[in-house]
């Protein structure tokens, strides 16, 4: 069914009209162009896709578009403000928290819908809350290291 | 890597600009300062394959400073995760004396780089390394020659430092390379071996800098190869038979008939069908109703093994020393055991991916591949055109370990572009991914070994089948042993009921398991530390320096195993590297799940060009190798593949992560050994030591599932 759905893509107002079952996973990536959202498995296991929805890690490979209306959706190209990283994305390149670099923003989003939910986590939190995001080239000991610095600064006044 | 501020190297008539003649060549670079070299091992230099014989043969990288004092090296080899963007910019700044972000790396573009082999094998930093760091000492040479004129002193009176030459005496005397470079065009073939710095000038090399590609990939904007927008493109998706072997019997579309928006396209095997998107194309898929014929399945997981024995062929010599049977007559007590491990995937996170255009009869593909040279000639083959038609683009890799030097979604994209005239995308699906991956074989090692009184083993018969033979060498010090390997990973018809190949150290995780498996066997069996019984069995002192430094870091302390402790220890030597690796595991006695709690793992890899980046890479393949060791198996009966998502297969996660620690053993005075796949060979070994130390069981095959591990109870 054709429907118009009105969102907000990385803080800006969006319409689209199209056919609401298609999963947003492929309107971002082939419809709107934003391509740093990515295919994994197509099932919601592996968490490449994610994406934030009302500030909440979904998997976009399982969510309808019509789903989105009238909410705010980000993708890790909307992370970057006023041309400053996010001090996830900061932490993940000190930390070398990555290394083919193809599951990374959906671990950087699913770090930040993490760090919202528990801003001062303990390790086996992070874990807990990471452990459905893969990684094949093993860079997780790495990314746990990231998520705790980021979450260190972002308490000691750096932006939420 | 993808801010390519390089010279335009746009194809003149279509073809490549190696295969202009040396002025037009260097016309079309634009000037500067140019080094041809060669990198690689000759042996590779001479696979080239044969479309390739008008090309040069005596450099196949080449760096350029130009005029804006930018230096860029162009390189065929690809970047997967591994680091070599960094760390061989790292090597190229140093030895030229520019800042590292002075350094720009076109890499995996057949069009702008000479002829590589690939990327894999840990040989990017030990074969390219040292060319490169030649071609850099060259050009620093050069531009040092023309300082002497442009500031009227000797040569002997300059020193180069951060992109500028000047005067040892008057650092206010100087001139920028920039400046030097201006106007000039110089082209110069690496000559006799330049002199390099020592170890100890290095300034950049050894230290552990930032990832070049860091800020592209945390920031979404690296591309991958399925992040490549081309206008008019299609999405393709290919009708797959459900087991391998199966034979299409009839097909109906007539459910998309109506559909404006789709098109089918059927040429011989090939079966796709396109849509300007990709869910588009899935849907339309499958809407289509296709029967097949079924082959009968023959193997499955438990018979799988006798069939490879069966097929197996004549075993190739590996390593050989004395005599065996001299050897079992001076043994006190000999020992027989049979190894087994089960088809492992790939399962990198990006699937195999390209995309094809082809303009008038020139064709561009941008491909997930470890091979873009590769990927070239088998396009041009597929279409029937000239190789100099054909350009391969590699952008960042999502991951390789092997299974991407299989390109058999670079010729889908490629065919169906020349069918539809249309752009062409085709991304596996993750159950594409798992049916076409070419696995890491099931194999089979078996050894006969002995002791003597002293607790010296004095032979060692070994046979691996389909294993590979990397890693089966014998590096222990027996005086009679024999080392044989049936068959390749890459398997024989009729041997494997679907594709195998290379995966992450090929051959050697299954070797190194069967290998230290049946050093533990006989330690214990004689009572002895298995540390002490290695290091008592062993001359080599790189592998002795590593097992000590292993054992300091973790903290061994000597006893017979079972201990109870589940503790376990295993070394290996890959790619060059001395590897060894002491982990520490709980096991439930109920269920049989493995936990592993604590990996420690020593690597002498010789010269650590990026000592940060070389430790990334050891927890990633201790990481990876946890999987292999405890869960990964590719579920299959005959030639139909069970697996279909991460569901099953599983890989490790957060959760299984144990403390991991790495020690660097400093031996910069060798030349960079491997370093992406040395320390996951020794993970299905170490584990299955420490599974026997807790509970003196011990399991025979890989992967060590909490199934197997009950099952090795019972067994005590």
């Amino acid at each position: 069914m054709i429907e118009i759905i009105r969102f907000k893509l990385n803080r800006k107002p969006m319409q689209l009209t199209g056919d609401g079952e298609r999963r947003l996973l492929w309107v971002l990536r082939s419809d709107i162009g934003l391509t740093g959202t990515k295919y994994g498995c197509g099932e919601g296991i592996c968490g490449a896709c994610s994406v934030l929805i009302n500030n909440k890690a979904t998997r976009s490979c399982l969510v309808p578009v019509k789903e989105i209306k009238g909410k705010e959706v980000m993708t890790i190209e909307g992370l970057v403000r006023n041309g400053r990283l996010h001090p996830l994305q900061k932490a993940f390149m000190d930390h070398d928290a990555l290394q083919c670099g193809f599951c990374t923003p959906g671990m950087i989003l699913n770090a930040y819908s993490l760090l919202l939910e528990k801003p001062q986590p303990t390790e086996a939190e992070i874990i807990e809350g990471m452990n459905d995001n893969l990684c094949r080239c093993g860079a997780n000991v790495r990314i746990v290291q990231a998520i705790q610095s980021a979450a260190k600064e972002m308490r000691g006044g750096g932006r939420g | 890597m993808k801010e390519d501020k390089s010279p335009n190297l746009e194809r003149k008539n279509g073809e490549s600009p190696f295969l202009l003649t040396r002025r037009q060549f260097l016309k079309a670079v634009g000037g500067g300062i140019i080094i041809f070299f060669s990198c690689g091992d000759l042996t590779a230099q001479e696979r080239r394959p044969p479309g390739y014989q008008n090309l040069p043969t005596d450099f196949n990288a080449f760096l350029r400073i130009g005029a804006n004092g930018r230096v860029t090296c162009f390189t065929g080899k690809v970047e997967l995760g591994q680091g070599i963007v960094t760390s061989l910019a790292q090597m190229l700044a140093d030895e030229l004396e520019v800042p590292l972000d002075a350094v720009d790396m076109v890499m995996g573009d057949t069009d702008l780089c000479p002829w590589d082999m690939g990327t894999f094998g840990s040989m990017s930093t030990r074969f390219f390394g040292p060319p490169l760091r030649e071609a850099a000492a060259e050009a620093k040479a050069i531009l040092i020659g023309l300082a002497s004129e442009h500031l009227r002193l000797n040569e002997n009176q300059l020193i180069a430092k951060d992109g500028v030459v000047m005067d040892k005496s008057h650092s206010g005397n100087r001139v920028t390379y920039a400046d030097l470079v201006r106007g000039k065009s110089i082209e110069k073939h690496l000559p006799k071996k330049p002199p390099l710095k020592n170890v100890s000038e290095f300034t950049i090399v050894g230290k552990s800098v930032l990832r070049k590609d860091a800020l592209a990939k945390v920031t979404g904007k690296g591309q991958f190869a399925g992040d490549i927008r081309v206008p008019g493109m299609l999405y393709a998706k290919i009708l797959r038979p459900p087991v391998h072997g199966a034979k299409l019997k009839s097909m109906d579309t007539s459910a998309l008939q109506m559909d404006k928006g789709i098109q089918i396209i059927q040429d011989r095997d090939l079966i796709a069908v396109l849509h300007r998107y990709p869910d588009g194309a899935e849907k339309a898929l499958s809407k289509i109703k296709a029967e097949f014929d079924l082959p009968d399945a023959k193997v499955d997981a438990k018979t799988i093994f006798n069939h490879l024995l069966n097929v197996a062929p004549e075993g190739e010599m590996v390593t050989q020393k004395g005599d065996i049977n001299e050897g079992e007559r001076i043994a006190r007590e000999a020992f027989e055991a049979t190894y087994l491990n089960q088809y492992v995937a790939h399962a990198t996170i990006e699937t195999h991916t390209a995309l094809a255009k082809i303009e008038k009869d020139r064709v561009t593909v941008w491909a997930s591949t470890q091979r873009p040279f590769g990927a070239k000639e088998e396009v041009a083959q597929a279409l029937g055109i000239p190789s100099q038609k054909v350009r391969v683009i590699g952008p960042f890799v999502g991951g390789g370990f092997g299974g991407k030097n299989e390109n058999r979604q670079v010729i889908e994209a490629a065919r169906l572009a020349k069918l539809t005239g249309k752009p062409v995308h085709v991304t596996w699906s993750r159950q594409e991914e798992f049916f076409h991956d070419t696995f890491r074989p099931a194999a089979i090692v078996k050894i006969r070994s002995g002791v003597t009184e002293a607790n010296q083993i004095v032979f060692w018969n070994y046979n691996v089948y389909f294993g590979g033979s990397r890693g089966a060498e014998q590096f222990y010090d027996i005086p009679h042993h024999r080392e044989l390997s049936h068959g390749h990973y890459t398997g024989l018809p009729g041997a494997h009921p679907f594709g195998t190949g290379p995966w992450r150290a090929p051959g050697n995780n299954t070797n190194t398991f069967a290998r230290e498996s049946h050093i533990d066997i006989m330690a214990a069996k004689v009572a002895m530390d298995p540390l002490e019984f290695r290091l008592k069995n062993l001359s080599d002192e790189r592998m002795m320096r590593v097992l000590k430094a292993a054992a300091e870091r973790f903290g061994w302390r000597a006893s017979p195993a079972p201990s109870g402790r589940g503790f376990g220890v295993a070394c290996a030597m890959d790619a060059g590297a001395y590897v060894a690796t002491m982990a520490e595991v709980e096991v439930d006695q109920d269920s049989g799940r493995v936990r592993v709690k604590r990996v420690v793992c020593a690597q002498d890899m010789g010269l650590a060009i990026n000592p940060e980046g070389a430790k990334i890479q050891m927890e990633g393949c201790l990481t990876m190798g946890l999987g292999y060791a405890l869960t990964e198996e590719v579920h299959f009966n005959g030639g139909r593949i069970l697996d279909r998502n991460f569901d099953t297969y599983e890989i490790p996660r957060f959760s299984w992560l144990p403390k991991i620690e790495t020690v660097l053993v400093e031996n910069s005075g060798i030349p960079p050994a491997g370093g992406g796949e040395p320390a996951i060979v020794c993970m299905g070994g170490v584990i299955a030591n420490a599974i026997f130390d807790a509970t003196g069981a011990r399991l025979f095959e890989l992967p060590m599932t909490a199934e197997r591990v009950k099952k090795a109870f019972q067994r005590r």
